[in-house]
């Protein structure tokens, strides 16, 4: 292949001029440079496309829009990776976090071949954020220098150098750089929203003049990461200096949480996607329910992550919403039930008092520990071809949940993974048919 | 969907191989569900689940039978919903065969308010204070709806370290709860009743046991009462005087055993099938097992250690993944237990499989001889009640 489809020119320049001469080092330029984002459509900010040459090897790929696996401590949730083949769809990107492996820093190094062997995932691509999106950290703990993690052993101050110290220990196929994203708590000055962009651009320069000298990253592709809280200026400001790095692509960060208005964020989200070059993806963590991913898409945003079938799971729900905009008339009923379903858990919530419902539970979801699934037979949700409809009923999951049986989880997550997966796979799909319309009416009248 | 394929006689035994020195055996059980290969270990799956691995990767590891606890199950999700799912095999659809107990030793064992008469054992539910009683007719009565392939009669269990006239009454009421339970199965042509054989530490008592359950049609024996703390000397005793006694076209079944070692001696005494609970606990403490003991992958020195847990085991824990990420995970994810639940079981399962075939193959004894010396290093940390109780079956450990 050539060099000239490069996505991150500005890098590859810096490198071949230190380089020059060195036939192989042109080589290994070429290689940190292939990853490849092709548009095929852009439908009212929405953008359809695919990401090429990912990976060690260069051979995987992933659709855009799209989600990442998420972990914990590199795995995914209750999976092994027998019960993870089973899910239909599964992302080609696995999103690990630093906060959750940050303790095994020491075990890395030693180790030295990179964390998706260790992980027992050779053969994934790997991205590496820097918090788990599963678990919001208390705000008041970074500064000029440092940006505090939350690890299971309470928290630990990244510095720039430590930081890298322990992606070189990784070896991720991409990462989040470090960046100061303590803007989400509602309190947020100005000044502090300009202290986030100030800081994250002074670690991003950091980063990336370490990773000019650490040869285990050559590999690796760095996310820049977007702040600014709430002030437009800010963002625009932390979108067009960013965009000046050789950046692999970027992240939207501070958008998480409840505490900004909806409508600031779709805004600010629009206006900073704009300002980003079109042939390099845009990431999101921390929003993940169905209606909310289609706004974000809608503004620009390409890749998600799986943290909401996660919590999903963990409340002992079931993903039941309905994401085909294009059903045949049979399914049409069907899907018709399923919504009904997902209705009434506002309404029933309160009838069973053995089994306390999460505040959280949306309407796309079932909350299986209801009293009224104990004798439903059907599948978990009609139709879905995944291990745990296939195989058990509600009356089952309902079992497992009430006598705190871990295979509950392993059965919920397998479900609300591939629900998710193909939710994902839908979006795509209405897309490419022009029929996002169609998808979007299906999605928020569920969200009521 | 679970329905047994064929009718006939619900059990049939084949001794496959007899070890010329030993009473060890290998034999092919015809079950409703399919042939199971003994010596077997069956995991324990209590409420309709093994403990976070699934039916399909159960039945990959090799299991071709497992437990479920009739008083839990009983509990919840209860008999009539069960029945509404087709049976047990279909609750939690599993396509293997199952085993289901009495439900008489967790009333005595888990319920501190239990009384036990004539009638039954009385006692109060946990989770509503319900007062019930479960008779013989009863426990059958739940079993014929959970639908497993083999049904546990009601015995009166007392504690293994306990003596005096409670032990004779317990096993001659044993006796009586017996002809109750064989009355009361309703579908003897597709669920195997087994006895249990009670009597304590006593001899004579078990020997009496013996000679009074044998003389009933039932198509298999357990061995029970035994386990519970009692010294090992006494406990391999009681073990080969039952097998002894049993007859030999019937499956021997050793409830409650299920250590390495526990297994090797007692299918050195004859006995077919044996259930545990402590392979799949020990993996939730964050332990696997391995030929040469444990390996508690929780404990700091396996941080950095990236061998498998067990370099000759092939089972899809060991394929993947290290002693060090396992370690890793411990501390917080549950897949961390599964992968050790899914170890532990393989082990188990592959530890029957050799014993098996070193049967068949006629080189038991030299199995039993390899399997100490791998497991203890050397004869002096040998457990003198194992090399006793092997020396009392002809096989002798230099």
């Amino acid at each position: 292949m050539t060099c000239r489809t490069l996505s991150r020119p500005g890098k590859r320049d810096a490198h071949a001029r230190e380089a020059a001469g060195a036939s192989q080092d042109v080589d290994t330029a070429c290689q940190l440079t292939r990853m490849k984002l092709s548009l095929s459509k852009v439908v009212s900010g929405c953008r359809l496309g695919t990401l090429t040459n990912l990976g060690k090897n260069g051979v995987q790929t992933m659709e855009l829009p799209g989600c990442l696996l998420y972990t914990k401590t590199g795995s995914p949730p209750h999976l092994t990776h027998d019960t993870l083949q089973a899910i239909k769809g599964v992302p080609a990107i696995v999103q690990l976090t630093l906060s959750t492996l940050v303790e095994l820093h020491e075990v890395l190094e030693e180790y030295k071949e990179g964390i998706g062997k260790f992980i027992g995932m050779p053969e994934s691509v790997l991205y590496c954020s820097l918090h788990d999106p599963g678990s919001p950290c208390p705000p008041g703990y970074n500064n000029n220098k440092t940006v505090s993690i939350w690890g299971y052993g309470g928290r630990m101050e990244m510095t720039a150098s430590k930081f890298m110290s322990m992606q070189r220990a990784l070896q991720p196929d991409w990462f989040q750089c470090l960046s100061d994203g303590d803007t989400i708590s509602g309190e947020t000055s100005r000044k502090r929203a300009k202290k986030s962009v100030d800081r994250s651009l002074f670690f991003l320069d950091e980063c990336l003049q370490l990773q000019e000298k650490s040869p285990e990253l050559q590999d690796s592709v760095m996310v820049g990461v977007i702040e600014g809280g709430d002030m437009l200026e800010e963002r625009l400001r932390s979108a067009r200096e960013t965009a000046k790095r050789p950046v692999g692509g970027f992240l939207l960060d501070g958008f998480q949480g409840q505490a900004m208005a909806k409508e600031t964020k779709l805004k600010l989200m629009a206006s900073v996607t704009a300002e980003l070059p079109e042939d390099k993806p845009r990431l999101i963590h921390g929003i993940g329910k169905p209606d909310e991913v289609l706004e974000c898409i809608e503004r620009g945003v390409d890749m998600f992550e799986s943290s909401f079938p996660y919590q999903v799971t963990e409340r002992g729900c079931a993903l039941s919403f309905s994401y085909d905009y294009n059903p045949d008339p049979e399914a049409a009923v069907i899907k018709q039930n399923g919504i009904q379903d997902a209705g009434k858990n506002g309404t029933e919530k309160g009838i069973n008092e053995t089994s306390k419902a999460d505040p959280e539970i949306t309407s796309f979801e079932i909350f299986l520990k209801e009293k009224r699934y104990r004798d439903d037979f059907g599948p978990l949700v009609h139709g879905c071809t995944c291990y745990c409809c296939r195989n058990h009923s509600r009356a089952y999951v309902h079992h497992l949940l009430v006598t705190n049986e871990l295979l509950a989880g392993v059965l919920l997550m397998m479900h609300n993974f591939q629900h998710y997966f193909s939710f994902f796979h839908s979006i795509r799909d209405a897309l490419r048919d022009d029929r996002l319309d169609q998808l979007k009416k299906l999605i928020f009248r569920q969200a009521l | 969907m679970a329905a047994p394929s064929s009718r006939g006689p619900a059990l049939s035994l084949r001794v496959v191989a007899e070890c010329g020195l030993s009473k060890a055996r290998a034999c092919e059980l015809r079950l409703p569900h399919g042939p199971v290969l003994s010596p077997v270990f069956m995991p324990v799956g209590t409420q309709g689940t093994m403990k976070g691995i699934t039916a399909r990767q159960l039945e990959g590891l090799g299991c071709r039978i497992c437990l479920g606890n009739t008083y839990h199950l009983g509990m919840r999700p209860g008999p009539e919903l069960i029945k509404q799912a087709n049976g047990l095999h279909g609750f939690m659809n599993w396509q293997q065969n199952l085993l289901t107990d009495s439900g008489g030793f967790q009333m005595v064992s888990l319920v501190e308010l239990s009384e036990v008469t004539e009638e039954g054992v009385r006692f109060q539910s946990p989770y509503n204070g319900e007062e019930i009683l479960l008779t013989p007719e009863k426990s059958i009565e739940i079993q014929n709806t959970l639908g497993s392939d083999i049904m546990m009669q009601l015995d009166d269990v007392v504690s293994s370290t306990v003596t005096g006239p409670r032990v004779e009454e317990a096993m001659y009421r044993s006796i009586r709860w017996l002809d109750r339970c064989i009355a009361a199965n309703s579908k003897p042509d597709e669920q195997n009743l087994f006895a249990i054989i009670q009597g304590g530490l006593d001899p004579a008592l078990r020997t009496k046991c013996l000679e009074e359950m044998t003389q009933r049609d039932v198509p298999g024996f357990a061995i029970g009462g035994l386990s519970g703390g009692e010294a090992k000397d006494h406990f391999w005793r009681m073990v080969t005087l039952s097998t002894d006694h049993l007859p030999r076209g019937k499956p021997r079944y050793l409830m409650g055993v299920g250590y390495a070692t526990d297994l090797v001696v007692c299918v050195a005494l004859g006995c077919d099938m044996f259930d545990c609970v402590f392979p799949t606990r020990t993996a939730r403490f964050g332990s696997a097992l391995v030929p040469w003991g444990s390996l508690p992958v929780k404990n700091k020195q396996f941080a950095k250690d990236f061998r498998p847990i067990d370099e000759n085991c092939d089972c899809p824990t060991c394929r993947r993944y290290s002693r060090a990420f396992l370690h890793a995970l411990v501390r917080s994810e549950t897949v961390a237990m599964h992968l050790l639940t899914v170890h532990n079981i393989a082990y188990q399962l592959n530890l029957m499989r050799s014993i098996r075939e070193s049967i068949v193959e006629q080189r038991f004894p030299q199995f039993v001889r390899d399997f100490m010396r791998t497991m203890y290093g050397s004869q002096e940390r040998y457990p003198p009640w194992a090399v006793e109780a092997l020396a009392s079956v002809n096989i002798t450990l230099e």
